[in-house]
């Protein structure tokens, strides 16, 4: 062949161009493109305008022996290869038997179009392997994401069972551990169903369920083609989900003990647990008993840890003969809501005499310890009051208790208050203040006034010098107790600024005419909007107001 | 219209009765009130969003014109806690739905509105656990691993808690639990739920219950943090808050003389409302809504015309913050448009 060559030679439209002088070279033969085709890997199914096949190369005769010259290439089997509508040049791939075959269309002049005939089996097949595989590893992702969410292991079942109906079958339950009533309970998810599943069976009835009984004893679950789903008792699954095709039981492994067991069903004539489905299952149910038994593990903790701490809360303040109590405890240990400084209050028992009693302290320190001391300041003085009513004498008693305490700063301060109903509805207070800022008292015209009664700290020294005050309340007037978290915070516009007394006192005089509840609340909103979001100490308000005439 | 027969305007009649109880500061008058429609067959969902929800709203609107003072105001919401404690000790249906923990945003302390919300649901079946006023995080967190509950139903009722209540929303999703967002802190349309990744936002108690009641996603997931943010504003006006309102004090001590002659409880409560111009000002940088801010100073203006005071002190506030907030683009343009509502009108900028 002779082309022009220019210099540098690289333009393609100047090689490809023919001198017009000399004929182009002869093709080859018919006798060698037949062969050529027939040689070719790639089916190839030949067409004229009518769709009747002119040629079938041995590839296209492997993939589908019914295609012969002759005859339309669109009939019998081979109708479902060849699409009237296949776009010339595109591709698409036909499941045929156990085969995959990828078809192109290509047309030939106007005569002629051409059906390119792939066997793709072997490649689909890995590259459907590598996508289940994405899969799988995307819902243990996501498993691992929303298990790890919850510490409540109500919700953490919940989730595992919501993650397995999305991904590894129809339904999916998770049996708990039987408790100490012999039930074990259960939650439920459906596939196409919103809502979740909840109840209880007896640890007698779980045996019912093939595999069920050993999951729950933690023993390694059965193949899935070894339980038969006949024998699944009616409470296994939901009502019209119909017979179960496949059943799964898997255990959930806890630390240390089991977390319960996952039972999942596919409905009849879905596909059975294959092997692999089994071993992501027990990977699956791997994650979901470790969530489930920590969240169960913090449960517990937290059950005994709030029974431990519920004596450390303040009491609720119940409506008094003439009078109304408010109070409110901000912790600084904002999670567990305790800390150093508490108040209490102390009716005499049935039939007992004396008055009520209200205290307002604050312990060194603040977190769970100083809450400790406080709650033993609290019981001591329920215990001395059986003996002593005196707000002076208590104190005493109260300081040497606490000398003794092995405690090492076993300081609190406080404010005591006997409380008597006076005549024309006043309210006598008795106070003893033990090294405690001075409580406030608001008169019905606005004004505030300090308490001076003066006493030391208590837990300190052993003598304790106390000078009691009363002070008469007049139907709406109030008188405050607060620790210093109140007066000592530091906040404000510029943030660096201290509250003070003289604020709080400000504050106070704003709040004539308020109930105990409400004033109390007001006072608790002015310092922490002071704070700012700062938390700095504990704050506790007590109030205590005579009633209000009507 | 119920199936008692009690026409909406018999409880309008009564709503004026209750609004006088409550003005009084008269419990025993308010639940003897309550009670007693009760008793007539009024049901309780009416009683506390028909009557109840009503009469507070007026308490705001009367302490906003300066007819009603801050000590009635308070007092008339306390007595309103026990009429709604009132009927809730009267009207306990057996919990059949699922689980719902009710709170307010930490540093928020309008809790009767979020109040209402949980009585409602109780009475529509749910298991509620009110949390109460001004909830910390992590006291929150913590009720979530405790109980485990369907949802979170979170009120805002000031703007300036958004930013609070995003983190506090972002936590609840953080475990787990989707979060319900209402109170007129989140938009009058709810936009700010949206913005910061609620799960669901609904304007009223009964709205939110019906809300509820659809279902809310089984499992939540935080949202993106908005990319306004990335400007970094919000940040830094709320870190330089303090050093702003110093400046600002003293600036305004040289623009108003008579400032000389404050006593310390005015000062306080002079910083008190520059403070509060920059918190809403921060409120607004963070969901990035000018209105958030032009809808604080025509509050502002009304409040402060009620009770005498020269919309121009507002605008004294403002402009010293426009002039010292020099590298803050978008807080800038919001104080321009906060001048403009100041005067109601938008010539006089330069003035």
């Amino acid at each position: 062949m002779t082309t022009t060559r220019p210099a540098g030679g690289t333009d393609r439209m100047r090689q490809s161009t023919h001198v017009a002088d000399e004929p182009p070279p002869a093709g080859p033969g018919e006798e060698l493109l037949r062969a050529i085709v027939e040689a070719c890997s790639e089916g190839v199914v030949l067409c004229d305008t009518d769709g009747v096949v002119v040629m079938v190369n041995a590839a296209a005769a492997r993939m589908a022996p019914e295609i012969l010259p002759g005859r339309p290439a669109a009939s019998g089997r081979a109708a479902a290869l060849f699409g009237h509508d296949h776009p010339e040049g595109d591709s698409r791939e036909v499941g045929r038997g156990h085969l995959r075959l990828r078809v192109r269309r290509e047309a030939f002049g106007v005569a002629h179009h051409a059906w390119y005939l792939r066997d793709v089996t072997a490649e689909s097949a890995r590259t459907d392997a590598l996508l289940a595989e994405r899969r799988r590893t995307e819902f243990l992702v996501e498993a691992g994401r929303r298990l790890s969410a919850s510490l409540n292991t109500r919700r953490c079942a919940r989730t595992a069972v919501e993650l397995a109906v999305s991904f590894l079958a129809d339904a999916a339950m998770v049996v708990l551990p039987p408790t100490g009533r012999r039930q074990a309970g259960w939650l439920r998810s459906v596939a196409g169903q919103h809502s979740l599943q909840e109840g209880a069976v007896t640890a007698a009835s779980t045996a019912q369920v093939p595999g069920l009984a050993e999951a729950l004893a933690g023993f390694p679950p059965v193949p899935s083609r070894w339980l038969d789903p006949g024998q699944a008792p009616r409470w296994l699954l939901p009502d019209g989900f119909g017979q179960a095709g496949h059943l799964l039981v898997t255990p959930l492994p806890g630390n240390g003990v089991p977390a319960g067991a996952l039972v999942l069903a596919r409905r009849e004539g879905g596909p059975a647990f294959e092997e692999e489905d089994e071993v992501l299952v027990r990977v699956f149910a791997a994650r979901a008993g470790a969530a489930i038994s920590a969240a169960a593990l913090y449960q517990e903790q937290s059950a005994t840890n709030a029974i431990l701490t519920s004596d450390l809360l303040p009491p609720a303040l119940p409506a008094l003969a003439g009078l109304e109590l408010a109070g409110s405890l901000r912790s600084a240990q904002q999670a567990g809501l305790i800390g150093g400084d508490f108040y209490d209050l102390y009716l005499p028992g049935p039939g007992a005499a004396g008055e009520p009693l209200v205290v307002l302290g604050d312990v060194c320190g603040k977190g769970a310890r100083a809450a400790v001391l406080a709650g033993q300041v609290r019981q001591s003085l329920r215990t001395l009051l059986l003996l002593e009513r005196r707000p002076e004498r208590l104190t005493s008693l109260l300081n040497r208790s606490l000398l003794a305490s092995p405690s090492p700063n076993p300081f609190v301060t406080l404010v005591l208050g006997a409380l008597r109903t006076g005549q024309q509805g006043h309210v006598l207070l008795d106070l003893a203040v033990a090294g405690h800022p001075p409580p406030l008292v608001l008169r019905r015209d606005g004004t505030v006034q300090e308490v001076t009664a003066g006493g030391s700290l208590l837990g300190a020294l052993q003598e304790t010098v106390m000078t009691p005050v009363t002070v008469d309340l007049a139907p709406g007037e109030l008188c405050l107790l607060y620790s210093d978290g109140i007066t000592e915070a530091v906040g404000g516009p510029t943030g660096r600024q201290m509250y003070g007394g003289q604020r709080l006192m400000q504050a106070l005089s704003t709040c004539a005419g308020m109930p105990a509840s409400a004033a109390v609340e007001r006072l608790e909103q002015i310092s922490t909007e002071w704070l700012g979001g700062d938390v700095q100490d504990d704050r506790v308000l007590l109030a205590v107001q005579a009633r209000a005439a009507r | 219209m119920s199936g008692t027969g009690l026409l909406a305007g018999d409880l309008l009649a009564a709503g004026e009765d209750y609004l006088r109880c409550i003005g009084r500061a008269d419990e025993f008058g308010a639940v003897d009130l309550v009670v007693g429609l009760l008793a007539d067959g009024v049901p309780a969902e009416r009683l506390l969003l028909e009557l109840i929800a009503p009469a507070q709203r007026r308490v705001g609107e009367l302490w906003a014109a300066n007819r009603w003072s801050v000590a009635r105001e308070h007092g008339a919401t306390a007595v309103s806690e026990r009429a709604v404690a009132a009927i809730a000790t009267r009207v306990r249906p057996e919990p059949t739905l699922g689980r719902v923990t009710v709170a307010c945003t930490d540093g928020e302390y309008h809790a009767l509105p979020t109040r209402l919300l949980a009585e409602v649901l109780r009475l529509r079946g749910w298991r509620v656990d009110f949390l109460g006023a001004n909830v910390p995080g992590p006291h929150l967190i913590t009720h979530l691993h405790q109980s485990g509950p369907d949802a979170v139903a979170l009120g805002c009722a000031l703007a300036t808690r958004l930013p609070r209540a995003h983190a506090t929303l972002t936590a609840c999703q953080a475990v787990g639990v989707p979060v319900l967002a209402g109170g007129p802190g989140f938009g009058a349309d709810g936009r700010f739920a949206r913005l910061l990744g609620a799960d669901a936002w609904a304007p009223t108690a009964d709205a939110a219950a019906d809300r509820l009641a659809g279902g809310l996603p089984s499992f939540a997931t935080p949202s993106q943090a908005p990319a306004h943010l990335a400007d970094e504003e919000y940040t830094h006006l709320t870190r330089r808050r303090g050093e702003l309102l110093t400046g600002a004090m003293a600036a305004l001590a040289g623009a108003y003389p008579p400032m000389a002659a404050y006593t310390a409880h005015q000062l306080d409560a002079t910083a008190e409302d520059l403070g509060h111009i920059l918190d809403f000002l921060a409120a607004a940088l963070y969901v990035d809504d000018v209105e958030v801010f032009t809808g604080f100073v025509t509050w502002t203006r009304g409040v402060l015309q009620a009770r005498g005071v020269p919309a121009r002190a507002l605008a004294v506030g403002l402009r010293i913050f426009r002039d010292e907030l020099r590298d803050f683009p978008r807080a800038r343009h919001m104080l321009v448009r906060g001048i403009e509502a100041a005067h109601d009108r938008g010539a006089d900028l330069e003035t």
